[in-house]
């Protein structure tokens, strides 16, 4: 009896050391792929390969969910606003929730899954072979030449993803407002472009979006190359990727909209 | 330089997202509709906003003809000093007056204008003296409550 709490309690102390040790080591990671960041930006085409593998191979997920997502707000809207004779305002409501919320939230979870899972277990299996040991014997540094361009490419397509994502949401929304119940289109149009602000609304989409595409970049590369050199330690690190990035990502959420939101507009 | 079909897909992936972009600041958002044009400011002071925002839309005769581009507490006078600024295709006489309105029961909160009848316009920078505070709904009530028991008072 007095064994076995005492296992638990080991066992959950070791975990919690364990996790606080991981978090020290990826913030380390995350300053010293900065700090090799300047081969990425004299060899730009690496960073624009990689942008074309996480960002170009996303595009038909991300428009299509989108697209999805957008036609499911405006019925689920419609069907709600209708008790109130507000149809109407059923762009208001696919915009401002797309803009600010859905757009950045749901393109950066599959962002996470479609090619952060990807980039771990590229990362974890170039370490199992001993990819990453080979270039540093060749004094090229893994961490300019593999890592940082993968992190720059994850920072600059994860806003346009994001952006994206919402424009075929919207897209979505008129298709179902519009097209299919016959919300008015000019009503539709104008009271979205009277309640969305630029700066406030939009503007705070694309900051949410580079913000997870830092983290989610930076997880799925720490992952990787983290991960213990073996078929299980990069699968279990892939795993690991898509867990920890979409709580992340929707812990960094709630700290953000928190900050942004103010009463007074 | 040589040219890679990988820098055709990256162009084409910066301009899809930068389309995106636009789309939703001119086509979902108000920019464009709000800045194109060339706004004067004037002041009016209330008694009660009410719940009035800034960026509250200003209307006359029902068009919007500006926005609410300021709120601040005025701490001489114990009033609200609202700044709206006014797009300059429209002029208003020096005696429009200014009342806060609710669009439809529980709607928001915006700023009506009724123009007055002197020959000479507002200019930027200059003051709406007419004004109407919010109708505070708890107030209202107060009143009623008020004037029905006076009523009653005065049967017996």
């Amino acid at each position: 009896m007095i064994s076995a709490l005492r296992g638990t309690l080991v066992r959950i102390g070791h975990n919690f050391i364990e996790n606080v040790w991981r978090v020290g080591a990826m913030a380390r990671f995350f300053a010293m792929v900065l700090l090799a960041s300047g081969t990425s930006f004299r060899r730009f085409r690496l960073v624009m390969r990689e942008v074309y593998f996480t960002g170009v191979l996303s595009l038909i997920i991300i428009m299509v969910s989108g697209l999805f997502v957008g036609m499911v707000l405006g019925l689920q809207g419609f069907e709600t606003l209708q008790k109130y004779g507000a149809q109407e305002s059923i762009g208001v409501l696919v915009s401002l929730s797309l803009v600010r919320e859905l757009g950045p939230v749901v393109s950066a979870l599959l962002f996470a899954s479609r090619a952060g899972s990807a980039i771990t277990a590229e990362i974890g299996l170039m370490k199992a072979t001993e990819q990453l040991t080979a270039m540093d014997m060749m004094a090229v540094s893994p961490t300019a030449r593999v890592i940082a361009p993968r992190f720059w490419a994850g920072v600059i397509s994860m806003p346009m993803l994001a952006a994206l994502f919402s424009a075929m949401g919207v897209f979505g929304g008129y298709l179902v407002g519009v097209v299919l119940v016959g919300v008015d289109n000019g009503a539709f149009w104008s009271q979205m472009q009277a309640a969305v602000d630029f700066r406030y609304d939009v503007m705070s989409g694309v900051v949410k979006s580079l913000v997870f595409g830092v983290a989610v970049t930076v997880i799925a590369t720490f992952e990787g190359f983290d991960a213990p050199p073996t078929a299980e330690g990069v699968s279990g690190a892939t795993t690991r990727t898509v867990v920890s990035s979409a709580l992340t990502i929707l812990a960094l959420d709630l700290v953000l909209t928190a900050f942004m939101l103010r009463g007074d507009h | 330089m040589e040219r890679t079909t990988i820098d055709l897909w990256f162009g084409a992936f910066v301009l899809a997202g930068f389309a995106a972009l636009l789309v939703l600041a001119l086509k979902v958002g108000n920019l464009g509709a709000d800045h194109a044009n060339s706004v004067y400011r004037v002041e009016a002071r209330f008694d009660n906003i009410g719940g009035l925002k800034v960026r509250a839309p200003v209307r006359s005769s029902g068009v919007l003809v500006g926005r609410v581009a300021d709120i601040r507490f005025d701490n001489d006078r114990f009033q609200a000093s609202v700044t709206l600024a006014l797009d300059a295709r429209y002029g208003f006489p020096k005696d429009t007056s200014a009342s806060i309105l609710t669009s439809g029961l529980l709607g928001e909160q915006y700023v009506g204008l009724d123009a007055g009848g002197d020959e000479k316009k507002l200019k930027d920078g200059d003051r709406i003296t007419i004004t109407q505070s919010a109708v505070v709904l708890e107030r209202l009530i107060g009143q009623f409550l008020f004037s029905k028991a006076q009523e009653d008072g005065a049967k017996k």
